[in-house]
């Protein structure tokens, strides 16, 4: 039956098909980290497929031999053990598993997110020296920051960076968990008020590739999307010098109103911003009447935390509409640029900047 | 006092504008529930059933009565949860480009969290919980749980957390933060409203239920079990449910601790897990995963229990490998503690961390494919029936290892860095819940419903069943696979992207074809009623079964046993067969059983009060609940008369009337 095998060997590679047909992109991605990552995900199927695809198939085998109508089959009502199976059945899982462990080992240390890169891409290695991107990544309801720390401006909703170039992004956020995620270009990371995670990539292709949030995040979370651009270094010069061009300016005064709920933003740009914005931002002080946590956590660990060294007061954590639910927070104390004595500051009394 | 503040004090945070009058879905759903429930209320006094509710449901303490009220809980939110599914699967399906879908974020938020939360705290929990109370004792030869009374009120307090669940559809609204309510999103700060506060009240009072139940259970398996049966004597199931057990007692605490002091941070203004004043919202992550990926083996060990029953009677064979099964068991009990880590390997840890609980993950694959193989070469040379519970029994091990395989994929680390949070995941854990625990639960249903009620499902409406459920799974969840590889994440409720709508549309197929398993499932409890005349089993021993339960009476009398059995083997039913066993017909004698209550129905409805009052902010009424709940507990304790004698003569009325049964069925 020629015709029917064909059949049979075309509904077989339908879901290759399928899948060749849209865009995977997490198999498939330009940037070296994301294709490390993807390259991982088909070896380590591959592996265990060794092991699935003999079980699922005597599963069908065994089911179909001895059906009860099949007579012709041994049937063996008290035979229950087997030293020799047994060991089998528990090797062949570790086996598997002692390959897997060893390639989990391996790919966790060199792929870490943390780790600076060590190449740009399967060919070429990191040249000594070589220039490096940062990016400081801020999740806001419901929408991104991206600060460009070395050419002083900040975009929202939009992410550039020149293709082969080493990128460190920086990532915290302002109010509740997000995950910082371009396929594309590597594995996602959370974005998570009052802490900073880090991540190391490279874009290889210039495109223009999707980035969104991948962790809940409230009622906007579903277009809480921006585009990721990879140019090539002549290009992002360009574009950094039309963002520049473009005016506005970045300072904590318009960071507390961006920092508002809002959906659908359109891309922003912001031609200067304030270079200490990402570091309160962390920190949690933008509103400069509250305490940094930096400065609280050496306070604290000097041992000088303890009895009155905190004032307490209450304020709106996000003055808005429909927003007037009053949180304690703790003043400010330590020397600021508003505050040169370090004289607490009672939140009525600020008008922050 | 002015007349506002007597409001407020009356009725806290709740006005007419949390009836969601404005919410047409909602609206018709009120409308059909409250039909529903009158003519349910008219038809109980019309057949004079309240009294014979109360007596021998409610107030009753029989572990099989308790069990089958679990299962029938789980399977009455199944419903519910399902349609929350279908309502995700429909809005994505059409919410692209313009088209917005008919849910808004601010409703379909909370579909995918009552969906998420509703389907394991009140589905899978109570069949799993349901079956263990049913079948655990039977099979070990004891007449009741350790703890009759507390057997009542843990299954009234699970019932009372899921009505709550239920409320909140109606009466203001359920949280928006995912079925695990991660801060700082559920804090007070990003959810001002009742949601949250539900979700934390009825999960705090239906886990009180778990935890007693936990308890319960482990107390009976340790002592109650007939003599000879020794732990390397005991049913696989029970195992797994002694396993299972201790695992909820292990973890169901944890739950508890951590969802109080989110609860001290949204009542009183602690900052456990708030983003100021040192704070910390991963310290919650930790913890609730700490207990969250213990209760996936709390949820899969009992089902791996029921494939192992299942597997032996229908292949007429000795479980391979008892031994190692069981040695697979405990392993994967304990390691079950080394892995939570991996749920947040996007969290930012070091390296070094992610790969240890990469390995530990990776780790239990080797015992659960030990017992996969067990299943496999107890099916080798066996005469396999291919009654219901067996083909549910191969579609699981099918379906069960592709999940698996996807689940050690995401235990590496740099591969779920790529594919956390993504639709593959989703896909991944459905497939591992359905196909291996909720199949596990069918299987177990349609393999003791005869035990319970005395006459066997019907086949046909079983396989139809069993067909939608498994091509509308591989429907519903391969495109989810798909589109986790193309990078969709989950929890969407619009996309851009126009060339992703089909594979949703693929799914939403799926979810109907499973809908018409549900559907066939009804018919088949309705059909199967209507023909029980036919498919009664007068035996107690319709598939040939090999363990204790399938010795007594189908459905058991209510002291399970007249005589306690002894135990020579491990399928001690089938080795007594083996070996001319002789039922007993004389020599009966008066039977000490423990006396029905209502204290446990009383004391779990004072703390749904207290739990609805605490959620709206009604301090009085909490304040009064709470202390009604106090006395109610006080005064049961000074209930003296908590047993009774069934008399000798009704035992051999009993036993003589399964006498003539019996032989019948040999005419």
């Amino acid at each position: 039956m020629p015709p029917l095998k064909n059949l049979r060997r075309r509904l077989l590679l339908l879901p290759a098909a399928l899948l060749a047909g849209c865009n995977t992109v997490v198999l498939n991605p330009p940037g070296d980290v994301a294709a490390q990552q993807g390259h991982l995900i088909v070896v380590a199927t591959v592996l265990m497929l060794l092991i699935i695809v003999p079980v699922i198939a005597l599963t069908g085998l065994f089911a179909w031999r001895y059906r009860q109508s099949n007579r012709d089959e041994t049937y063996a009502p008290d035979w229950d053990h087997s030293t020799q199976l047994e060991l089998v059945i528990w090797a062949a899982p570790l086996l598997i598993i002692i390959a897997l462990g060893a390639v989990t080992w391996i790919s966790t240390h060199t792929l870490d997110p943390y780790r600076p890169l060590q190449r740009l891409d399967a060919a070429r290695a990191v040249p000594a020296g070589a220039e490096t991107l940062t990016v400081e990544v801020v999740a806001l309801d419901w929408k991104w920051l991206f600060i460009y720390p070395g050419q002083g401006i900040a975009t929202v909703n939009e992410l550039a960076a020149p293709v082969d170039m080493p990128i460190t992004f920086k990532i915290t956020a302002s109010s509740v968990m997000n995950s910082f995620y371009i396929p594309a270009l590597a594995g996602q990371i959370y974005a998570m008020p009052g802490m900073e995670t880090k991540l190391h990539a490279v874009m290889n292709r210039p495109g223009v590739y999707e980035g969104f949030s991948s962790n809940y995040s409230g009622a906007g979370f579903s277009d809480m999307r921006f585009r990721f651009h990879g140019m090539s270094a002549a290009d992002f010069e360009r574009w950094v010098q039309s963002v520049k061009a473009g005016g506005g300016a970045l300072g904590r005064a318009a960071y507390l109103q961006l920092e508002k709920p809002s959906e659908r933003v359109p891309v922003k740009h912001y031609a200067s911003v304030a270079p200490d914005l990402y570091d309160a931002v962390l920190n949690r002080c933008v509103d400069s009447s509250k305490m940094c946590m930096d400065q609280m956590m050496a306070i604290d660990a000097g041992g000088l935390g303890s009895a009155n060294a905190y004032r307490v007061a209450t304020k709106a954590w996000r003055s808005g509409p429909g927003d007037s639910l009053a949180r304690p927070y703790v003043e400010a104390m330590a020397c600021t640029a508003d505050n040169p004595e370090g004289k607490p500051v009672s939140a009525a009394v600020r008008a922050t900047q | 006092m002015n007349h506002l503040d007597m409001q407020s004090l009356i009725l806290g945070r709740l006005t007419w504008d949390a009836i969601p009058f404005h919410e047409p879905i909602l609206l018709a759903t009120f409308i059909g529930v409250a039909l529903g429930g009158v003519a349910l209320l008219v038809a109980l006094t019309y057949f004079r059933l309240w009294g014979p509710l109360w007596r021998d449901w409610i107030t009753s303490i029989d572990h099989k009565k308790i069990g089958i009220m679990y299962i029938v809980l789980g399977l009455v939110m199944l419903l519910r949860g399902f349609s929350d599914a279908i309502m995700m699967r429909a809005q994505q399906a059409i919410a692209f480009g313009d088209a917005v879908g008919f849910l808004p974020p601010h409703h379909y938020d909370q579909v995918f969290t009552a969906h998420g939360v509703i389907m394991i705290f009140f589905v899978a929990m109570p069949l799993v919980t349901g079956l263990m109370n049913f079948v655990v004792p039977l099979q070990i030869g004891a007449r009741d749980v350790s703890f009759p009374f507390l057997n009542n009120f843990s299954f009234w307090m699970t019932a009372f957390g899921a009505g709550l669940v239920m409320m909140s559809l109606f009466v203001g609204e359920f949280a928006r933060t995912g079925w695990l309510a991660y801060p700082p999103l559920s804090g007070i700060a990003f959810s001002p409203d009742v949601g949250v506060d539900y979700y934390i009240w009825s999960l705090q009072i239906a886990g009180v239920g778990t935890l007693l139940s936990g308890v319960n259970l482990i107390a009976t398996i340790v002592k109650m079990r007939a003599p000879g049966m020794t732990l390397m004597k005991m049913p696989v199931f029970t195992w797994t449910a002694l396993c299972t057990n201790v695992l909820i007692v292990a973890a169901f605490p944890v739950l508890t601790a951590v969802l109080a002091l989110l609860s001290l941070d949204r009542y009183v203004g602690t900052n456990f897990f708030t983003n100021d004043l040192g704070g910390n919202a991963m310290m919650y992550v930790n913890l609730i995963w700490i207990w969250g990926h213990p209760e996936v083996y709390i949820l899969v060990l009992p089902a791996f229990g029921i494939f192992s029953e299942v597997v032996a009677t229908f292949c007429g064979k000795r479980l391979f490998g008892y031994a190692s099964m069981v040695y697979a068991t405990v392993v994967i009990t304990i390691l079950s503690y080394l892995v939570w880590l991996h749920h947040f390997f996007t969290m930012g840890s070091g390296a070094s961390v992610n790969s240890f609980f990469g390995i530990t993950t990776m780790i239990i694959s080797i015992p659960t494919g030990a017992k996969i193989f067990n299943w496999l070469f107890t099916m080798y040379r066996g005469r396999i029936r291919f009654e219901l519970p067996m083909l549910w029994t191969v579609g699981f091990m099918i379906t069960f290892v592709i999940g698996g395989m996807t689940g050690v994929l995401l235990a590496v680390p740099p591969a779920d860095f790529v594919l956390h949070n993504s639709l593959f995941l989703i896909a991944h854990f459905h497939n591992v819940i359905i196909g291996g625990v909720l199949f596990g639960l069918l299987a177990g249903i349609t393999y003791w419903f005869p035990k319970a009620f005395g006459y066997k499902l019907d086949p046909f409406w079983g396989k139809c069943s069993f067909w939608f459920w498994q091509i509308g799974f591989f429907f519903a969840f391969m495109p989810l696979y798909v589109l986790g590889l193309m990078g969709v994440t989950r929890r969407l409720s619009h996309f851009d992207d126009p060339s992703l709508q089909i594979w949703f549309q693929i799914a939403a197929f799926g979810a109907a074809l499973i809908a018409l398993g549900i559907l066939s499932f009804i018919i088949q409890l309705v059909v199967s009623f209507v023909r029980r005349e036919s498919l009664r089993d007068t035996t107690g021993d319709p598939w040939n079964g090999r363990t204790l339960e399938w010795s007594t009476a189908s459905p058991p009398p209510a002291y399970n046993f007249a005589f306690t059995p002894l135990v020579h083997d491990n399928d001690a039913w089938h080795d007594m067969k083996a070996n001319g066993y002789v039922r007993p017909l004389d020599g009966f004698i008066p039977i000490h059983m423990p006396k029905n209550t209502g204290a446990g129905f009383v004391i779990a409805a004072l703390s749904a009060v207290c739990g609805f009052a605490l959620i709206w902010h009604m301090w009085l009424l909490a304040g009064a609940g709470f202390a009604a709940l106090l006395a109610a507990v006080i005064v049961h304790t000074f209930n003296y008369q908590r047993d009774f004698h069934i008399p000798a003569d009704e035992v051999v009325r009993t036993e003589g009337e399964r006498t003539r049964l019996l032989l019948a069925g040999h005419v």
